[in-house]
């Protein structure tokens, strides 16, 4: 479990350059949660999840993994980091190794497990975001595709078998095939592994997918904090925020406008289909029922 | 480890006379007055000549802080030259000042200490207050102008100048993106400025090789979007910011000969 308390950010402390990135989160995120971390461009998101694995120092605050206090003195980082994985935005750019099988291996190494150890895990994180190590593992990571070398990555992260994986921006720039591959792959290894999720991310039907919780961030503190569903119900609040809600809320919300009396918190695409044909009074045609 | 801080340029934009000088001016007024430093031969020039910098720092709206400020990493190189002029500095015919030991202070030894630290500290100076005054922009800019006449000699002035700027404007960008390629591997458990130093130059290569493909990539995406705008090179380009000289850049020529005739010359020149 992660818990965080009060934690207070300024980037550049003490120069004319300050600026307050986070100003007093306290958050608590239990085992094995699907959360949801959005808000405006700059309201302190990626800031936030990089206190939770030791990368940022938080000015002011307390951080706290299973209990234990991750800036105390004795407390080993690299031990917190391997708990609390850390995917960044275009991951991609960070491989560095001749192979793909010696890059997702560089994470075990760091843990300090003997080499053969290290690939084995490797090869069992290449297994698990669907590549192939026998056929991937020997190739350069550079001749591989956008979507590929992403997959490497995560990978990479994942061979450090952590607790939690935190994704920031996890699709942005893939395409829409690539990014509902990432999407189902992720969704598998929270259902498989019990992976605790955190979800950095602008689009909302991401979230109303993968996500059970949401955390609304702007200028650095915590605006809403709920359920997925019960958080996109304040849409108006969402939209001030200069936020979206998800694409079948939003076809829900114009047939309202337009007189149909259909309810406005449908998350998924067949939600939103079922809701309008109860309004419309048609039965759900055999073997069209919600997914 | 915070990358970000540290100060690239100290380009500090005010609305001033200085900052609205023709580059071209400040750049020739900066090499003349760099010369002029070392023809001053005379406490009373070295007088002078502060006092006309200090005249240029109010006039261009610097604070004097940020300009003392900007001293303090040559500190150390002007103390120890001006200390080793004190010791080494007189020849063995000149009077003696004082005498503590082996440590013998000379007149002819003080006097050349003092100038060298003078003109150490007015270089310095001296040149800050162009780079702060002038933007990288108008740097390359005036660069470039003043190139134009070597063409004809094989001096690619326009490609130099593009080249300095492209340079400038990436290097903060190449060190966000090291620091976030940095993190991206401690987040993987890795760790630097550990162990002995093969092992910390080994412990950068997950920082360099990435940082390399990225810099590389972003050059070849520079390339293209230059080529997709039109860009073919120097020749018949025209610009958004025609330097044009003014009545300003006038009176700066004046002051700046002015300077180098009364400061720099007389201890120089048979004047008597």
């Amino acid at each position: 479990m992660i818990r965080i308390v009060d934690v207070h950010h300024t980037y550049l402390a003490g120069t004319p350059m300050a600026t307050e990135a986070l100003r007093g989160i306290s958050l608590e995120i239990p085992d094995g949660q699907r959360l949801g971390l959005i808000g405006p461009t700059g309201s302190g998101k990626s800031t936030l999840v990089q206190t939770f694995n030791a990368l940022i120092r938080p000015t002011r605050g307390r951080v706290e993994v299973d209990g234990v206090d991750i800036f105390a003195p004795e407390v080993q980082q690299r031990r917190i980091r391997q708990r609390v994985a850390l995917l960044f935005q275009y991951p991609e750019y960070q491989l560095f190794e001749e192979t793909v099988l010696e890059d997702v291996a560089f994470g075990p190494r760091n843990l300090g497990l003997p080499p053969d150890e290290a690939r084995a895990r490797a090869a069992e994180a290449l297994r698990l975001v669907g590549l192939d190590p026998a056929v991937f593992g020997p190739r350069s990571p550079f001749a591989l595709s956008g979507g590929e070398m992403r997959r490497v990555a995560l990978a990479g992260v994942l061979a450090m078998e952590p607790q939690t994986l935190i994704l920031d921006e996890p699709t942005a720039g893939l395409d829409p095939q690539g990014k509902a591959e990432l999407l189902d792959l992720v969704e598998a290894l929270h259902r498989r592994r019990g992976l605790t999720l955190v979800l950095i991310t602008h689009n909302m039907d991401e979230v109303a997918r993968l996500t059970e919780r949401v955390v609304v961030l702007a200028a650095g503190q915590v605006v809403m904090d709920g359920p997925t569903r019960e958080v996109f119900a304040r849409a108006d609040e969402l939209v001030a925020l200069d936020l979206d809600i998800p694409q079948p809320a939003q076809v829900l919300r114009g047939l309202r406008r337009r007189g149909l009396a259909v309810r406005v918190d449908a998350l998924t695409v067949a939600e939103a289909r079922d809701e309008i044909l109860r309004v419309l009074g048609t039965p759900p045609a055999p073997g069209e029922e919600a997914r | 480890m915070a990358l970000r801080a540290v100060p690239i340029g100290q380009y500090l934009p005010r609305d001033s006379v200085v900052h609205r000088l023709d580059p071209r001016t400040k750049i020739l007024a900066t090499t003349v007055l760099t010369v002029a430093v070392f023809l001053v031969g005379t406490f009373l020039g070295y007088a002078l000549f502060a006092a006309v910098v200090a005249g240029l720092i109010l006039v261009s709206r610097i604070p004097p802080r940020t300009v003392l400020a900007g001293l303090r990493p040559v500190l150390f190189l002007l103390l120890l030259t001006v200390l080793l002029n004190l010791l080494f500095g007189g020849t063995t015919g000149s009077r003696v000042l004082l005498r503590v030991g082996p440590v013998v202070l000379t007149v002819e030894a003080v006097t050349r200490a003092v100038f060298v630290g003078l003109r150490l500290l007015l270089l310095v100076v001296v040149t800050s207050l162009f780079t702060y005054t002038t933007s990288p922009m108008e740097l390359t800019d005036g660069m470039e102008r003043l190139l134009r006449p070597f063409r004809r000699v094989g001096i690619p002035g326009h490609e130099l100048a593009m080249m300095m700027s492209i340079a400038l404007r990436f290097i903060p960008t190449l060190l966000e993106e090291a620091e976030r390629i940095m993190k991206a591997q401690m987040a993987r458990g890795a760790e630097f400025g550990r162990g002995n130093l093969v092992q910390r130059a080994r412990a950068l290569l997950p920082i360099l090789v990435p940082l390399f493909v990225s810099a590389f990539r972003r050059a070849d995406e520079l390339a293209l979007a230059m080529e997709a705008r039109g860009y073919r090179g120097g020749e018949g380009r025209t610009r958004m910011r025609e330097l044009r000289f003014g009545a300003r850049d006038l009176v700066a020529a004046v002051v700046t000969a002015m300077v180098v005739l009364l400061v720099a010359l007389p201890g120089r020149v048979a004047w008597r």
